[in-house]
């Protein structure tokens, strides 16, 4: 079984990058009062900015160009729903749908109609040494891709911004109570349209992994439910960063079980296996305790009552 | 509060004819898309009208056709907004309605012959009432945010759907991820020979005129109205149970998302397939936007994207311009009556605020 362990908990780890780069962004603008539905538009938009970037052949503009895709996505849905004080999930719906179909037709307009797949520079596993040499846990958390070490750095910081930095609790204050927040001197549509434009930020980074670390190409509608994905692994990492980190971790580890189960020919159905940590969100969400409970503004219009 | 009387739906249903416009604008603008992707503009226009709108065959077999589910989901999805109801999972609540219905078909299809189909696009409809009532039980009993709730029941319907057509329900030979053909006598008979229009268009448009008589003179769609409108104050005037309003309407909603799949499966597949639906659930979202959340103008809305989207299919064949630019249409469409209708909203406040 250890033979299947090591690389089932790297697989995990791999899977997990892209979605935890994503459900952090999310957690962040959610904590701001704004649940951005159109995070899968923000991923694809990712993927095809990395491919773009990444045709220099550097790996860093490929990144860099994800991140600034992802922005713009974001850019359009912060100007609807923060700006206009549009509907939350209409808009986030539309992001979406348009956003799936602009990046396939951008691509064949790009890359020629033919669809024949474009590959990019991949950025490869770079062992840490000693750290990934600890047993079974150390390949998995420390032989991965540059990219999740980033990650591993932004898990630290967010939860460092959120609740150790006054603009973090400003933050916080709008996705509880705006008019509060307003009160107290807080400029509550530049804090979400920051936070929007941020979580559009890690959105393409994760959508970037995805192509730089994982697939190598892009393809039509590559991000595969990621960002409906990434809005579950929020909720049920309770909206706090670490616990969306290891959320994303589980729900990578469902997906990894497919592999496990290819490799080994086990002939459970693993469909099931995959809806597993959807129904476990529910569950959770369901038995919501204060501290699981999501922000109280979380998805509303009305702000500038004050 | 709004001086236009007691009918005025609540804030996302946009002043149709502005819509329409704002549509006509959007139709420039796939244009450019087009014209931008290095397609020539004009064969793909023709192309988009002749599969849309060419000949009679091309109306019904593919437009109408077409039109069927989006219709009964696009109502599906208006009467949940007009609730208050931010219902998205229509696409798995279709899913449910569709492995129940062909369920049905494949065990009782040979001994009940025509009235399988019956109590199959029943049973379609009380699954998807059923996949919409554990989100309302969950909003009503624990708080848990819709939204958040039946995005996650769109994917367990989704993996539940791939492992039925693997496992169960898979077809005799086991090759294929799909169920096997259901029994012809379970097929929905077509509404006009010669075409591939089933009767389930005829059941489509019936259900979007049954609403609209419904929400408009009955009390359960005042009360509707209401609730979706302002929550607190139906609950303070008194007369009108809002979680039971709510859930009910939540019920509505998810049983013709559900007829949508079972019409789907006993009208145009025949079986069972994991991407039986692709998306309606979502395109739902941008037809009854389009119709100002009105259950009668879904008809003319969802038999509009149903074009779109068959011309779209016909324009990728003989133009080559790739089908997904459909889905960008149908989100400029949602965005430019949203976007509208903040921009309304945006300006009677500011003119509140300066008339105090």
């Amino acid at each position: 079984m250890t033979d299947y362990l090591t690389p089932f908990l790297e697989a995990t780890v791999r899977t997990a990058t892209p979605l935890a780069l994503a459900s952090l962004g999310e957690s962040i603008s959610e904590r701001a009062g704004v649940i951005n539905v159109g995070l899968e538009g923000v991923i694809i938009s990712g993927c095809l900015g990395a491919v773009v970037g990444a045709r220099s052949g550097s790996v860093l503009a490929g990144m860099a160009a994800g991140a600034v895709a992802g922005m713009a996505a974001a850019l359009i849905f912060a100007v609807f729903v923060v700006w206009l004080r549009a509907d939350q999930i209409i808009t986030g719906t539309a992001l979406t749908i348009g956003a799936l179909g602009l990046t396939a037709t951008l691509y064949r307009a790009l890359f020629g109609t033919s669809g024949v797949a474009l590959s990019t520079p991949t950025m490869g596993p770079l062992a840490i040494p000693v750290l990934s040499t600890i047993p079974v846990l150390g390949p998995a958390l420390f032989r991965q891709p540059p990219v999740t070490y980033f990650l591993y750095l932004m898990v630290g910081v967010v939860w460092w911004f959120l609740y150790r930095t006054h603009a973090g609790l400003a933050l916080r204050a709008v996705g509880e109570n705006p008019e509060a927040a307003q009160a107290a001197g807080i400029d509550a549509v530049r804090t979400q349209g920051a936070a929007v434009l941020a979580a559009g930020a890690l959105g393409g980074l994760a959508g970037a992994s995805l192509v730089l670390a994982q697939v190598g190409t892009f393809t039509e509608r590559m991000s595969a439910g990621r960002g409906f994905i990434a809005i579950a692994i929020v909720a049920l990492g309770r909206w706090r960063p670490l616990g969306v980190a290891l959320a994303a971790l589980l729900f990578g580890a469902a997906s990894a079980l497919q592999f496990l189960f290819q490799s080994t020919g086990t002939q459970l159905p693993y469909q099931l296996f995959l809806a597993l940590p959807y129904v476990l969100t529910l569950i959770v969400l369901a038995g919501g305790t204060a501290h699981a409970r999501a922000p109280a503004a979380l998805g509303r219009r009305d702000l500038e009552s004050s | 509060m709004s001086p236009r009387g007691p009918a005025r739906l609540p804030a996302f249903a946009g002043p149709v004819p502005l819509a329409i416009l704002l549509t006509a604008g959007i139709v420039g603008v796939v244009a450019v898309v087009i014209a931008a992707s290095g397609f020539d503009v004009a064969p793909a226009f023709a192309a988009l009208v002749r599969g849309a709108v060419g000949s009679p065959y091309a109306i019904m077999s593919a437009t109408l056709v077409r039109a069927t589910p989006l219709i009964l989901a696009g109502l599906a999805v208006a009467i949940a907004f007009q609730g208050g109801i931010l219902n998205i999972g229509a696409e798995g609540q279709i899913l449910a309605g569709a492995a129940l219905g062909t369920t049905v078909t494949l065990l009782w299809g040979r001994t009940l012959g025509g009235g399988a189909v019956i109590l199959a696009l029943l049973v379609a409809a009380a699954g998807g009432a059923a996949w919409a009532a554990i989100p309302a039980w969950l909003r009503r009993r624990f708080g848990v945010l819709e939204v958040i709730s039946t995005i996650m029941m769109n994917f367990i319907a989704l993996y539940g759907v791939g492992y039925l057509v693997r496992g169960p329900l898979q077809e005799p030979t086991r090759i294929y991820p799909q169920s096997p053909t259901i029994p012809a006598a379970t097929q929905l008979p077509m509404l006009v020979p010669g075409t591939r229009l089933h009767v389930g268009f005829g059941i489509a448009v019936l259900a979007a005129l049954i609403a609209w008589v419904a929400i408009r003179s009955h009390a359960a769609g005042f009360r509707l109205r209401v609730v979706g409108a302002s929550p607190s104050a139906a609950a303070s005037a008194g007369q009108v149970d809002v979680p039971a309003a709510i859930t009910r309407a939540f019920l509505v909603s998810g049983a013709l998302a559900g007829l949508a799949g079972g019409i789907e499966v006993t009208g145009v597949t025949y079986a069972l397939y994991e991407n039986i639906s692709p998306g309606y659930g979502y395109t739902a979202i941008a037809v009854a936007l389009l119709a100002g959340l009105h259950p009668g103008l879904v008809i003319i809305s969802g038999i509009c994207i149903g074009a779109l989207e068959a011309g779209a299919a016909a324009m990728q064949r003989e133009a080559g311009v790739p089908l997904v630019v459909v889905n960008v249409v149908e989100a400029l469409i949602i965005l430019a009556i949203v976007g509208a209708r903040a921009a309304i909203a945006r300006r009677e406040r500011t003119t509140v605020e300066a008339g105090t």
